[in-house]
């Protein structure tokens, strides 16, 4: 009879350290939560899970003297380890899709799986930016049809598709305002920008080669009007304007503003992050705006994975349409889309335009999100013009819902201000000594919510800033107050126990101080288990 | 209106909560003049989900996708397989719907991806770190120019004449706004690039030198004589790449001495998409880690000494520092990176070396092909999976006949380069894993159909 087991070799219990962190089971692991090592931990050199197709023939000179010494340092999994090692991540992440994201002026709302389906259509998908036009019609229509819906929504002359995200498009407004000043020989150099603004904003215009001067905010959180007139003059390029604002306010003066900043020559850049809260409601351009930002993927939604990507188109006004980036797209009595690039945009422009576009160049390789384009548009139909007036109504009732329900319990710096907008915005004033809002947050982690914004709009100390969306239910909302409500009373209370939160998490309260003090960005530790890198079989020197 | 929960009933008991009697109550703010009176005149109402599936469907149908015909199109955007299960688990909803992970406990799968996607980017690019991914490549490439600004404290850029085109647009556009000075030059049609000429350009007030690899044309130049002649001068070397799966093969750039690496990520897990979104990829050496742009995720402890990640550094960045920030960016492309990494991870190291070798061979198989066809050389001495021809008439022309047999036949240097006549034959082809003998048969028999047809 053979031996089954000849070297006697059986898988050891892991040796646990002295330090080890207290665990009661072997592996570390609890129960469905799961321990998950890196893939460079997990990995082996020569492991694949993929199956590629060999082509005959050698590598030859076409690549000689280029070759790598060695073949990349990555490790593979096969694929049932890949499906396992990804799954198991997932699972130590919050989504939306498990409960509210209340982040304020960060807008995360359910995301319809019809985007998804109709983004991987592969006639949207599997297309090349650098395909003739003749062959993407329906694409070129797509960011056309999309174009006008945004402009009709806004009351905007013209839109800039190609930003690539918020702070992009903020980029592309400021730009186009550079160029409208230029384009009449006024080289202004000063960008006004509220206290209160997304820090994208100056950084934006500091970007853009701008000197950036803040305008301080009213009592009860608006622009200063008057201080914002004062200091209107001829070297002041353009004022830019979160609105609704991050203290979850309108501007009740926006039209004043634009008129007093026209007045003097300047331009009126609006920050529409947060135009989910007015969609349908008013038209921007009726306020006297030149150039607005908006995010697809916060007000007409798109799934942002973990941090991105984002889509910013900037609509604008007359004065600016002439300037905005190349490529864009025309639609001509014929019916056919253009793709308007350096290579005819002056023959297109003198055809078609009278010779009056005169954009500033080209701010990405090719011509924006179609990813995002198709799911807004998506999304924009399936709402149609009288939904997304409801999502507006919605997304502020839900936040005045959330406001009123707490303003007894947590100090609410602008609750006497009038209704709030789309987010509710409140302090850690009146909190026991030595709890700040950081232990709101942490401790409302522990009843299974996502902690609102904490620490912005920084006009504010302490600042928690809620915003629930319009697409959270009311037992949903009243489940969140509920929690938010118990973790204000422990805060109030002092309960020590909120020092520690969050307790029930896959990691507890993560040291964020040594990450910043001794950075490891990379995996700098020991070659995988299964050997060293070897050098490449593809050789041929 | 199926995305929104609230009954009628719900909106009469949360008004009555709030103590208002109407919804429009609460928009008293907004000046009555400017408030809309009903839906927006022009658009369309609400519509089903089968109507609007319908309506794009018809849209997307106007389309030649890439996979329906025979494809050769590069030129910064590569056409690869995508294993299905890339595509299936960043779908899972704690990925997809997830936001930027600003609270470490409840986000570590997120940060974990984005930690070993760091590190997967530096040891494909040779660098010591990588970030957690840009907008995408030519916007990546600009800000590598403003961070060597920032650390040489000078304002001049010198770019290869074989660098994409529209990352030299992009990079141009930005530079008028910012004053940096950029010096470029036209692409040389010839076997190897000119790195003779850009040397000669770097001098004392460069900040960087921005060389792409393989470049516009599909050269692999030699990276390692020009960092030398741009650190002799105390410039940097900023190598830019477009199509990662070379570096399977050829010889990363941070290991060439390359001081910053850019890239595109397109080409691993996501997909054309018709120009977005993309990936960007960033890398560079440690000592400029607080120069650089972007998110960081770095590797700690959490109150019971477990490993743990966070987003860190961010004193860099523009909601700490506002006008003073390293970048205005506040996103990356959390969920491209997502995709790149797994799709990476799948590969390994063995699998990506197999995947190039596999790209190179189709090309010179498409190069053998081609370069029999009486009308048409090969330019390159060098290339990957990616090279230029020399057709006998405007390849703008050839690649709209092309279309009109069903074939995507490849990026005319027209298209590109509008305002330089002299190229206007060069055509620009790929090969990938995805390309058959069949696909490169017939490109060959309709360019030969083509080439005959304007010869007579």
């Amino acid at each position: 009879m053979n031996a089954v087991n000849p070297s006697g070799w059986r898988p050891a219990a892991p040796a646990r350290a002295a330090d080890a962190p207290e665990s009661p089971t072997a592996t570390g692991d609890r129960g469905l939560m799961l321990e998950e090592k890196l893939i460079f931990e997990l990995g082996g050199w020569d492991q694949t899970g993929v199956d590629i197709e060999d082509v005959e023939g050698e590598v030859l000179g076409s690549l000689s003297g280029h070759l790598r010494a060695e073949k990349p340092a990555l490790p593979g999994l096969s694929e049932p380890e890949t499906v396992r090692h990804y799954t198991r991540l997932s699972r130590q992440n919050y989504a939306i899709d498990l409960g509210p994201f209340p982040l304020g002026s960060c807008t995360m709302k359910h995301n319809p799986r019809l985007n998804e389906k109709i983004a991987r259509l592969p006639g949207f998908a599997d297309i090349h930016p650098l395909q003739p036009t003749g062959t993407v019609q329906g694409a070129l229509e797509c960011i056309n049809e999309l174009a006008f819906w945004l402009m009709d929504l806004t009351g905007m002359h013209g839109v800039a598709m190609s930003p690539k995200a918020g702070a992009h498009g903020e980029l592309c407004g400021i730009l186009c305002i550079r160029a409208a000043l230029e384009a009449r020989g006024d080289s202004r150099e000063v960008v006004l920008v509220p206290e209160s603004a997304h820090g994208t904003n100056p950084a934006t215009a500091a970007f853009a080669n701008y000197r950036v001067e803040a305008i301080p905010a009213t009592k009860d959180g608006r622009v200063d009007l008057a201080a914002l007139k004062d200091r209107l003059g001829p070297d002041v390029a353009a004022v830019m304007i979160t609105n609704p604002n991050t203290c979850g306010l309108f501007e009740p003066d926006m039209k004043a503003i634009s008129d007093a900043v026209h007045e003097a020559g300047g331009f009126v850049y609006c920050d529409g992050a947060n135009f989910n809260a007015i969609v349908g409601k008013v038209r921007p351009g009726d306020l006297g705006i030149d150039a607005m930002h908006i995010n697809l993927h916060k007000t007409f939604s798109t799934p942002h994975g973990g941090g991105g990507p984002g889509s910013g188109p900037v609509v604008l006004s007359e004065a600016l349409s002439p300037f905005g980036p190349l490529p864009y797209t025309a639609r001509t009595n014929d019916g056919v889309v253009h793709l308007v690039e350096e290579e005819q945009a002056d023959a297109f422009s003198e055809e078609h335009f009278g010779g009056v576009m005169r954009s500033f160049g080209r701010m990405a390789a090719f011509h924006g999100q179609m990813g995002m384009f198709t799911r807004a548009l998506t999304y924009m139909l399936s709402h149609g013009a009288d939904g997304l007036a409801r999502v507006a109504e919605d997304s502020v009732l839900n936040a005045n819902y959330i406001l009123r329900s707490l303003e007894d319990l947590l100090d609410a710096p602008y609750a006497h201000s009038g209704p709030c907008m789309h987010e509710a915005l409140f302090s850690d004033a009146g909190l026991a000594e030595g709890f700040s809002t950081l232990d709101i947050a942490k401790g409302l982690i522990d009843e299974g919510f996502h902690p609102m914004t904490v620490y912005f709009p920084l006009v504010v100390h302490g600042a928690m800033l809620v915003e629930p969306t319009e697409t959270e239910s009311k037992d949903g909302l009243d489940r969140l107050i509920v929690a938010l409500r118990s973790v204000a009373e422990r805060a109030k209370a002092g309960d020590e126990a909120l020092h520690s939160a969050p307790h029930f998490t896959p990691r507890r309260r993560v040291d964020e101080t040594q990450a910043a003090r001794k950075p490891v960005l990379v995996w700098n530790g020991d070659p995988a288990p299964s050997g060293q890198p070897v050098p490449s079989e593809i050789g041929g020197r | 209106m199926r995305y929104l929960p609230l009954t009628a009933e719900n909106r009469a008991e949360m008004l009555g909560v709030i103590g208002a009697d109407t919804v429009d109550d609460l928009f008293t703010d907004v000046p009555e003049a400017a408030r809309l009176k009903g839906p927006i005149e022009g658009l369309p109402l609400h519509a089903s989900e089968l109507a609007v599936e319908r309506h794009m469907t018809r849209l997307a149908a106007k389309n030649l996708s890439a996979g329906a015909a025979p494809f050769f199109l590069g030129a910064g955007a590569y056409r690869h397989h995508v294993p299905a299960s890339v595509d299936h688990l960043i779908q899972r909803g704690e990925f997809l719907t997830a936001y930027t992970p600003y609270q470490p406990e409840i986000a570590q799968g997120t940060l974990q991806v984005l930690f070993e996607f760091q590190t997967q980017v530096a040891r494909l690019f040779g660098t010591d770190i990588a970030n957690a991914s840009l907008y995408d490549g030519s916007t990546a490439c600009w800000e590598a120019i403003a961070m060597a600004g920032r650390i040489t404290r000078r304002k001049k850029a010198v770019l290869s004449g074989a660098l994409h085109p529209h990352y030299v647009a992009t990079i141009k556009t930005m530079a008028k706004f910012t004053g940096d000075e950029i010096a470029d030059a036209q692409p040389t049609v010839a076997p190897e690039p000119d790195e003779a000429g850009l040397i000669g350009r770097i001098d004392d007030a460069t900040a960087a030198v921005v060389v792409q690899y393989p470049d516009i044309l599909g050269r692999i130049g030699n990276l390692q004589t020009i960092a030398e002649a741009a650190h002799a001068k105390g410039a940097l070397l900023i190598a830019v790449v477009t199509e990662p799966v070379a570096l399977g093969l050829i010889e990363a750039p941070g290991k060439l001495g390359a001081d910053i690496v850019v890239g595109e990520g397109q080409s691993l897990g996501v997909g054309l998409n018709f120009g977005g979104p993309y990936l960007g990829l960033f890398g560079c050496r440690e000592k400029f880690v607080r120069q650089m742009p972007g998110r960081l995720c770095g590797e700690t402890v959490d109150a019971q000494g477990k490993r743990s990640f966070v987003l860190t550094l961010s004193t860099r960045e523009q909601h700490i520092r506002r006008e003073k920030a390293t970048s205005n960016i506040c996103t990356n492309s959390g969920l491209c990176a997502l995709a790149f990494s797994i799709h990476m991870t799948l590969l390994g190291g063995t699998g990506l070396a197999r995947l190039a070798k596999t790209n190179h061979l189709r090309a010179r198989q498409l190069a053998d092909r081609l370069s029999g066809i009486p009308g048409i050389a090969l330019v390159n001495s060098t290339y990957f999976n990616e090279f230029c021809v020399k057709l006998p008439t405007d390849a703008r022309e050839v690649v709209r006949a092309l279309a009109d047999r069903g074939i995507l036949g490849g990026v005319s240097l027209g298209r590109l380069y509008p305002d330089y006549e002299a190229i206007h034959g060069g055509l620009l082809v790929t090969a990938t894993e995805t390309t058959t003998t069949e696909d490169i048969e017939a490109l060959a028999g309709a360019l030969e159909d083509i080439l005959a047809g304007e010869a007579a």
